[in-house]
């Protein structure tokens, strides 16, 4: 039953062949006996979870049921969970359960979700390895020396080790796709706008997207229906007519311009990641697609531009963990600026304040000009790259990440060298589009590679349906961890 | 433009954030590499470009003036570090 | 050494509308602590703000109102600065795109008519109030204010004396309720006021050093804190010191000034665009349509009664004071000459005003009709009744002792106040007077005027004050020759 896709979960439930008390149940049982091993999830709340199943069976009973009621969904711990400790992978939320839902909380507790769980995450979503949270690393279930990525490595272990059919995650440089291939799943960032930040815990808020993580485009795309939609508490929430994110799945490619943009290719690329994704865009010319080449000459600075802009933001959305209205605030202190000053150096971890002193620093009196203006600019040009490749090319297509999972360790003693892991998505986040990862092939190792899909603005539908083609054509989706069950 | 640790800590006490000297040598060398890979932002002629702050070229959506939030002082207070007659609690605040 | 003394200020108007700038949460103000703080206005983490568009639709008034440039895209932005009354740790305020950049306000100091050029006016939440009664040693913090919308206006350097100060936040405090944007209640907090002082010799064209008081929240502390000041920045420039820039503060027990010391560190404020925040676009129908309903301007109707009825600046200045008092006066001078317009100002502003602040009660409470007023003062305009008269009569009025608009002419003639103006009557009156004081005839004889206002007073007790005084005055002069 963990290895079923949403759908066919749904037709269960429907069938009567499952109760949702007895899908969360054994969902539960697998996290009890696994967790300790990848230390996917934050907080775990049976009562809550099995209430919800409870409701979920009932409204079903009731004929009330949608496409995801009584399905167990692991929620990343950015997002906010009335009851639910949320701790954004922090010491300084460590002692904070939430007053409120986040919207896509609310969105799927709408839809009859369970809510399986909080999962572990970069603090404050900032990492690419899952080593900066405060709960400790997540493993790799595909290697559990290897990190699962970040920031939303918590829940890409998860689903990928079967402890959850799907999951929810946050993007602002690549925190939902460079996990989701390193851990052999599927990960969607959609187009900023799409899905409601309100109640998602701030880290850039010009980048941020909250996405689906789950083990099929099918899957996703029955997530994207339950978290996409117009919010009117988010001023950034788009209002648009709703979507459904499945409707194009069915339809062939033949036709599809991918773009491949040469700056994908460059140096630095791991070989047999290179490999996999020359077999997958083989594939899709199989598929009948045509293959362009387009450039993204500002691509290289996205990077940097990326490391002024986010840390930037995140400087001053860091700066309301004060331990005056809620979270952490230190045990002893003299006075109210000591108070401050001790609260959020023991608050934080190393790289969040490394990232807060960036930002503070680059927009500080004499600096704001070289720094944040200009990075604005730079992220003006980045977006305009894309926008004229799209003139070209449907989708474009490159590797998620340069590498598959490094170990863990491996690369959190050099700050700059895990920056330069997300070389292949931050720029989809500066310029606001969709991306998305989906497993292409494996390494040497037998670690998985993901291709990434980026789409022009809006049309995750489609990006779905070119995922899906290729999984109907391949299983590398299908493939799991050989020791998630032992 | 190199990096000082007066920078370092000048950025740390705008931020709240205690660093003692060694700490500050320690992310002065950090910030040093970061800074040393964001100054190739600088290679690039950016003159006439406007700055792009958001991801989408939409203007903001207004609100009707209506009073929508309940009274939820004892839900959210029951979360916080220290509060008294209603009140968030801090050390004296000197003006 | 001649000093000038050059102040601009910064006025806070917490603009009247129900919700907060960015959430939901009432505004209203005297509520228990932190119950009308929502999860916005307690900056819960992955909480966001959402405009309120009464607020825009209040700054576009005032921007049309003083003829300022209502901006057709302006910015929201962070400032970033840790305060415990600042729960996001930035206030959302607006920098480099105002909603409004220019614009004049007129004041009127003595007879002297100025305008005071506006820089700019811009959208802003308020902070919390931190309380620093003992709570054992602590601060309490109450967040019902947070998020509160201000319009925060700001003048240029032009004012030169604390009475143009006051005059122009006075001028800008009628406006803002004129218009309904602000509510204007000083105790409350609703409109208040940073000065920006500082002294240069006179003639010199440069700006000296200046300080910013903040949070004068009352016009009486806003003259005496710029007093104090301009006398310490004179005192120590005369001593050889250098004024410091600084942000200090006034304390009204002891009428001084000083230095604010939680603003010891140099702030540097890290602006920058709000991210939550898209760009504010104000369309030309929208504008034209607050155009549309914006009420006559108090400026022009200062123009107005100056040419209809002649009132001098003055005048006009105190009529205009407030809406209600400007249709109490028009409803009363409806038709009526210059000389019966002045009358009604002055009664409007003299007795009128005290009763009202005696009652407690607003112009539109007036137990007096504007066309009660009127007639009275029409009354004392055709000789009917002294002004002093005038007063019983008011005050019967407003007692309720006649109805109608004719109650004064009511209440004269039920307590038979009309003036004895029979000088037959009266000069019988002057003669028995006369008669009765020997000795103060023979006195002002003697060339003491003191002595002829002695018998005046005399003939104006014996007709119980319904004498004409002028024509008591001519007959005693003929008399007396």
């Amino acid at each position: 039953m963990h290895h079923s896709s949403l759908k066919s979960l749904s037709d269960a439930l429907t069938a009567g062949d499952i109760s949702s008390v007895e899908l969360t149940g054994l969902f539960l049982k697998r996290i009890n006996e696994r967790n300790a091993v990848y230390n996917c999830f934050v907080s775990i709340d049976e009562e809550r979870s099995l209430a919800q199943a409870r409701e979920a069976d009932l409204a079903r009973a009731a004929g009330r049921a949608q496409a995801l009621t009584g399905i167990p969904i692991a929620q990343k711990d950015i997002f906010c969970a009335k009851g639910w400790l949320t701790t954004c992978g922090s010491k300084m939320l460590s002692n904070f359960v939430s007053p409120y839902d986040a919207h896509v909380v609310e969105r799927f507790n709408e839809a009859g979700a369970v809510t399986i769980g909080k999962t572990n995450m970069d603090e404050f979503a900032m990492g690419s390895s899952n080593e900066t949270s405060w709960y400790g690393p997540v493993r790799n279930p595909w290697n559990t020396d290897a990190v699962p990525g970040g920031s939303s490595g918590g829940s890409a272990a998860a689903v990928a080790a079967r402890l959850a059919p799907a999951a929810t995650g946050t993007d602002t440089g690549g925190s939902i796709r460079q996990p989701a291939a390193l851990t052999g799943i599927c990960g969607l960032k959609p187009t900023y706008g799409v899905c409601s930040r309100y109640g998602m815990i701030a880290f850039a808020s010009s980048l941020d997207q909250a996405g689906p993580m789950a083990r099929s485009a099918e899957d996703m795309a029955l997530m994207m229906n339950a978290m996409a939609g117009y919010d009117a508490r988010d001023s950034t929430s788009l209002d648009r007519p709703v979507e459904d994110y499945t409707r194009e799945l069915a339809t062939p490619l033949k036709g599809l311009r991918i773009g491949l943009p040469k700056e994908f290719f460059a140096d630095g690329l791991q070989p047999d990641v290179a490999k996999a994704v020359d077999e997958a865009i083989r594939q899709y010319r199989a598929l009948g697609c045509e293959v362009v080449e387009v450039t993204l000459p500002n691509m290289k600075l996205s990077v940097p531009v990326y490391y002024v802009l986010a840390p930037a933001e995140a400087s001053s959305n860091l700066a309301r963990f004060d331990g005056v209205r809620y979270g952490y605030r230190t045990s002893e202190y003299r006075g109210l600026e000591e108070m401050y000053e001790k609260t959020r150096a023991e608050g934080f971890g190393a790289e969040v304040k490394r990232r807060i002193l960036i930002g503070t620093y680059v927009l500080s009196h004499g600096y704001y000009d070289a720094y944040y203006i200009r990075a604005q600019k730079l992220r003006r040009l980045i977006a305009q790259d894309f926008i004229a490749a799209f003139d070209k090319c449907d989708v474009i297509m490159g590797p998620t990440s340069p590498s598959t999972a490094f170990r863990l360790g491996e690369k959190a003693a050099d700050p700059l060298q895990m920056y330069l892991s997300d070389i292949y998505t931050i720029a989809v986040n500066l310029a606001g589009l969709p991306g998305m990862s989906i497993p292409c092939g494996f390494d040497s190792q037998g670690l998985p590679v993901g291709l990434q899909v980026i789409g022009n603005y809006f049309r995750e539908a489609q990006m779905l349906q070119v995922a899906h083609q290729y999984q109907l054509a391949t299983d590398f989706h299908l493939r799991a961890p050989s020791d998630i069950n032992a | 433009m190199a990096l000082t640790r007066d920078d370092v800590q000048r950025a740390a006490r705008l931020a709240r954030i205690a660093i003692d000297e060694r700490e500050a040598d320690e992310v002065l060398g950090q910030l040093g590499r970061i800074f040393g890979m964001i100054e190739q932002m600088q290679a690039v002629d950016v003159s006439g470009v406007e700055p792009m702050s958001h991801a989408q070229e939409v203007t903001l959506r207004l609100r009707e003036d209506a009073v929508t939030e309940p009274d939820q002082h004892a839900l959210f207070q029951a979360i916080a570090p220290k509060v008294g007659e209603g009140l968030y609690l801090v050390p004296k605040v000197i003006e | 050494m001649k000093w000038e003394t050059v102040i601009g200020l910064e006025v806070h108007a917490q603009l009247n509308t129900r919700s907060k700038i960015f959430s939901g949460a009432s505004t209203a103000f005297g509520a228990a602590p932190n119950t009308q703080a929502c999860a916005v206005d307690i900056a819960l983490p992955g909480t966001l703000p959402v405009m309120n568009r009464a607020a825009v639709e209040k700054a576009i008034r005032f921007g049309l109102s003083v003829g300022g440039r209502v901006a057709r895209r302006s910015i929201f932005a962070r400032k970033n600065y840790f305060y415990p009354d600042l729960p996001k740790g930035y206030q959302i305020s607006q920098y480099e795109l105002p909603v409004v950049e220019g614009g004049t306000v007129t004041i009127v100091v003595g007879e002297t008519e100025k305008t005071v050029r506006l820089t700019r006016a811009h959208l802003e939440e308020d902070a919390g109030k931190s309380l620093h009664e003992d709570f054992h040693g602590e601060t309490g913090i109450d967040l019902n204010r947070a998020g509160t919308p201000l319009l925060e206006i700001v003048s240029e350097p032009e004012m030169r004396s604390s009475a143009e100060a006051v005059a122009y936040a006075k001028a800008i405090h009628g406006l803002v309720r004129w218009i309904d944007i602000c509510d204007g209640n000083m105790q409350e907090g609703s409109f208040r006021c940073d000065a920006n002082v500082s002294v240069r010799p006179l003639g010199s064209e440069t700006l000296g050093t200046r300080c910013e008081i903040k949070n004068l929240n009352s016009f009486r502390f806003l003259e005496r804190a710029i007093d104090f000041e301009v006398r310490r920045q004179i005192e120590v420039n005369e001593d050889g010191g250098k004024v410091v820039q600084e942000t200090r503060l006034y304390d009204p027990d002891r009428d001084e000034t000083r230095p604010m010391r939680s603003k010891e560190d140099a702030h540097d404020y890290r602006y920058f665009p709000d991210p939550d925040l898209l760009p504010l676009e104000i369309s030309e129908p929208w504008m034209a349509e607050v155009q549309a309903a914006l009420p006559e301007l108090p400026q022009v109707r200062r123009e107005r009664y100056a040419s209809a009825y002649g009132l001098t600046p003055y005048d006009a200045a105190v009529l205009t004071a407030s809406r209600e008092i400007a249709d109490y006066f028009e409803a009363a001078a409806e038709g009526a000459s210059g000389a019966v317009a002045k009358t009604l100002a002055n009664w409007i502003a003299g007795p009128l005003s005290a009763q009202l602040n005696d009652a407690g009660a607003e112009i539109g409470e007036s137990r007096v009709s504007a066309r009660q007023l009127r007639r009275l003062v029409e009354r004392i305009n055709d000789g009917t009744i002294s002004n002093k008269i005038a007063r019983e009569v008011f005050d019967a009025v407003w007692t309720g002792e006649a109805q109608g608009d004719d109650a004064a002419d009511k209440v004269i003639e039920s307590r038979g106040l009309k003036q004895i103006s029979d000088s037959g009557a009266l000069e019988k009156i002057a003669d028995d007077v006369i008669a009765a004081n020997a000795q103060q005839v023979a006195d002002y004889r003697g060339g003491k005027d003191k002595a002829f206002n002695s018998l005046v007073g005399q003939v104006m007790k014996a007709t119980k004050g319904k004498a004409n005084p002028q024509q008591v005055t001519e007959i005693l002069k003929r008399r007396l020759g």
